[in-house]
């Protein structure tokens, strides 16, 4: 941990740091330095947050330096309710997290350009907003037309509504109303009575240790592992306690197990978007093979029960290493085949080559991260920048795209599942050489009081954030979960302006991105 | 031309040819078998050890409605609680999803909890609408995958529509968000009477982990009848694609 006089300097998943240790900075100096790293490329906002601290509202910014490889921590505070001038106005990326805390807190943004609900938790400061007066943008003119779509989407997929401004087939705006899915879950971490099932458990901090890690499962079943194993690494970091290192490797295999299984099962949705059969049913064939070793290995298709603090109750064998390597094997070769014939193909090429551009520009822009991100240029890739578990022993180089299209979000899963399974080979050599064993999970590990932890991993989608701060009891006290598809559900919108509207089925698709995992 | 030779020989045959019997790895978690020797002092510490609630107080039974699968309770006990790979546990009745000790047959759909014209007109075609209300996106991918080359239901005519107004029934998955709540009813009465109601994972049949937050609003599957309880977090492919069958009789 290193200080400054303006932020605390930690590493990913390292030791959590005291709170009285953050420098407090009035929200002038705040402002600034924050404004100042953020127009420089190799810093991004990781989380934005405040909670209420006896008499004042604290706030904390966790901003990622990929060029040391360091989170810095800053934080101010304020007392009463006025109103704070936005730090969107200057660094548009801000948006998403200032909105937030104006929804949650009823803090004011003065000059924010885009104070919009978010999702319309049950605990929002303004009760009065509600799902059916969201404040859609505006455009007059005979002739546009506006076209709604969703909560409920033709196919099966989660919830949310698509509002378009149209001029033809063009689409001149997209507005994407987010909110459906809330389930309440940063606040099912923190109170254990709000939302618990089993009065029973209370009489064990054991039992409320295993709800939890459950809960990291249920953010985004997609991302079971990913933000799973966020969750581990933080209380791991809250508990001062080193995972063994054969864990640390069994940990990163699973990751890249739902990396590969959900990039082939997206290129097989891509392929049949657009009409092209015989990718799509290979694809769907090869997923199939994929998420079923991750049940051979853990009884669950998506990895539920596998990644607990401290341990796991699945660790890694000889055979199940074996298992992992054989199908891999097969998969890899055989998804080489079909992405050769996919990307190749004139009539996939022409649904897909600029088609839903987002620029290096507009990235940057908007804080994009992961998948997002790197298809137009922007090196964004934690396992690369600020490696965890295992990825800190076998570093990980990131997969690059240039173009921003659709073509490039579906050519970066391909050249990734190769990458993975060649990651994986190498987490399975580290892993035989390692004696100790990964242990059993540590439901009932203590937490550092008045601290503040953080921890970061890079899920299939991109960086996934979460923070907790602990009282002085060394309870939960603050939870926050940042999937990626916050900042990138703004890629999406950006990226079908001026296209046909028949072709955003095929951008959604091109992103994936989560509507549970925003809304939580 | 070659290349596509190539994927098609390397793909073969993908189906799932007997979905009543289709083996599935060692430790997948189906339908649990609890020891009819359980002690009182074990039913307290089983309970106490379960996050959703699922396993009673009072006799040690599990409600598949509410168990999260997690397996801590046959890692904790495993002279008491175990899971078998018997994917198929499925239900008509909510009662019927609770396993007693002492427990060890098949789970079945009997005829009488089945409704009459449920059979009689949607036996060889039943559409259905998805509609998540606050799902985790793993139980919808199962019931995008029930249809897909491998498990392939629509050999059973069952199938997944755009529309409800093309369906004959809704399916359920999440513990309903008061967000999404008001969605689900309109998707519901768009559909053409007489409908069916299916609820998919654990989340939907009982609120799992989520039961209990203020962020749900599950009036709508307390006011209806449902047809059928499929179990699961997320429910397997061949659990729903099982529940289903035995709901129609095939």
């Amino acid at each position: 941990m290193m200080k400054s006089n303006l932020y605390t300097e930690v590493k990913n998943g390292s030791s959590p740091v005291n709170i009285s240790d953050i420098p407090v900075l009035d929200y002038g100096r705040f402002s600034e330095e924050v404004c100042t790293m953020l127009t420089e490329e190799r810093f991004h906002c990781l989380s934005y947050f405040c909670y209420p601290a006896g008499e004042v509202m604290k706030f904390i910014c966790c901003i990622a330096d990929d060029g040391s490889g360091t989170f810095r921590i800053l934080s101010h505070e304020q007392t009463g309710s006025a109103p704070l001038l936005s730090l969107t106005a200057k660094v548009y990326s801000m948006h998403i997290f200032e909105r937030e805390i104006s929804e949650n807190h009823g803090v004011m943004f003065e000059d924010h350009p885009w104070l919009k609900p978010v999702r319309y938790p049950h605990y929002r400061a303004d009760r009065q907003s509600v799902m059916d007066n969201y404040p859609f943008y505006e455009i007059e003119g005979e002739e546009l037309h506006e076209v709604g779509v969703g909560p409920v989407h033709a196919g099966v997929i989660e919830p949310g509504h698509f509002r378009f401004i149209c001029n033809g087939e063009k689409v001149l705006h997209l507005e994407i109303q987010l909110g459906y899915q809330h389930r309440g879950i940063e606040r099912l971490f923190v109170d254990n009575r709000a939302g618990l099932r089993n009065a029973l458990l209370l009489e064990s901090e054991a039992g409320d240790g295993m709800r939890r890690a459950l809960l990291a499962e249920d953010i985004a079943g997609d991302s079971a592992v990913s933000h799973g194993l966020a969750h581990a690494q933080l209380t791991e970091s809250l508990a001062l306690f080193e995972p063994p290192a054969s864990l640390q490797a069994e940990r990163c295999i699973a990751l890249e197990l739902e990396r590969i299984a959900v990039h082939i099962g997206d290129t097989a949705a891509l392929c049949g978007d657009v009409a092209y059969q015989l990718g799509q049913v290979a694809c769907e064939a090869l997923r199939t093979m994929v998420i079923n070793t991750t049940q051979y290995w853990c009884g669950n298709r998506f990895g539920k029960g596998l990644i607990r603090p401290g341990g796991t109750n699945f660790p890694v064998t000889e055979l199940i290493a074996g298992e992992i390597l054989t199908v891999l094997e097969e998969v890899d070769r055989r998804y080489s085949n079909v992405v050769d014939c996919v990307y190749t193909l004139p009539s996939v090429l022409g649904r897909f080559e600029d088609i839903g551009v987002i620029t290096r520009a507009q990235a940057i822009s908007i804080g994009a991260v992961g998948m997002a991100a790197r298809t137009c240029g922007v090196p964004r890739d934690i396992r690369a920048t600020h490696p965890f578990q295992q990825y800190r022993q076998t570093p990980v180089t990131a997969v690059m795209q240039e173009s921003g299209d659709v073509l490039a979000r579906g050519r970066l899963r391909a050249l990734e599942v190769k990458e993975s399974v060649k990651i994986i080979r190498r987490l399975i050599d580290e892993w035989r050489k390692q004696s100790v064993e990964s242990g059993q999970p540590r439901y009932n590990l203590a937490y550092r009081p008045d601290s503040l932890a953080i921890s970061v991993t890079e899920g299939w989608r991109g960086e996934i954030c979460h923070v907790a701060v602990t009282d002085h009891k060394g309870r939960l006290m603050v939870y926050k979960i940042k999937d990626p598809s916050m900042h990138n559900w703004m890629a999406l919108a950006l990226a079908v302006r001026n296209q046909e509207i028949s072709d955003f089925p095929v951008c959604n698709k091109s992103f994936n991105l989560s509507y549970c995992g925003h809304d939580l | 031309m070659l290349k596509e030779i190539k994927i098609l020989s390397d793909h073969g045959k993908q189906f799932v040819p007997d979905l009543r019997n289709q083996p599935v790895s060692e430790r997948f978690r189906g339908r649990p078998v609890i020891s009819a020797d359980i002690t009182s002092v074990q039913v307290r510490s089983a309970a106490t050890l379960c996050p959703t609630g699922a396993i009673d107080s009072s006799s040690g039974a599990i409600d598949l409605g509410r168990c999260a699968f997690c397996n801590e309770c046959a890692l904790a006990m495993p002279e008491v609680y175990r899971f078998t790979n018997d994917y198929r546990i499925a239900a008509a009745r909510r009662e019927n999803l609770i396993i007693k000790p002492g427990q060890n047959g098949p789970l079945r759909i009997d005829d009488a909890s089945v409704r009459k014209e449920v059979r009689r007109l949607f036996r060889r075609s039943l559409k259905l609408r998805q509609v998540s209300a606050g799902g985790d996106n793993s139980c919808e991918m199962e019931l995008g995958a029930s249809g897909n080359v491998n498990f392939d239901m629509g050999r059973y005519g069952i199938e997944f529509v755009a529309s409800p107004r093309h369906a004959d029934g809704i399916v359920i998955t999440g513990p309903v968000s008061e967000n999404m709540a008001g969605a689900l009813e309109i998707s519901y009465d768009a559909t053409p009477a007489p409908k069916v109601i299916i609820l998919v994972g654990t989340d939907a049949i009982s609120g799992g982990l989520f039961a209990g937050s203020p962020a749900l609003k599950r009036d709508f599957i307390e006011s209806h009848h449902i047809d059928l309880y499929v179990p699961g977090n997320p429910a397997h492919p061949l659990t729903f694609i099982n529940g289903v069958m035995d709901l129609l009789g095939i």
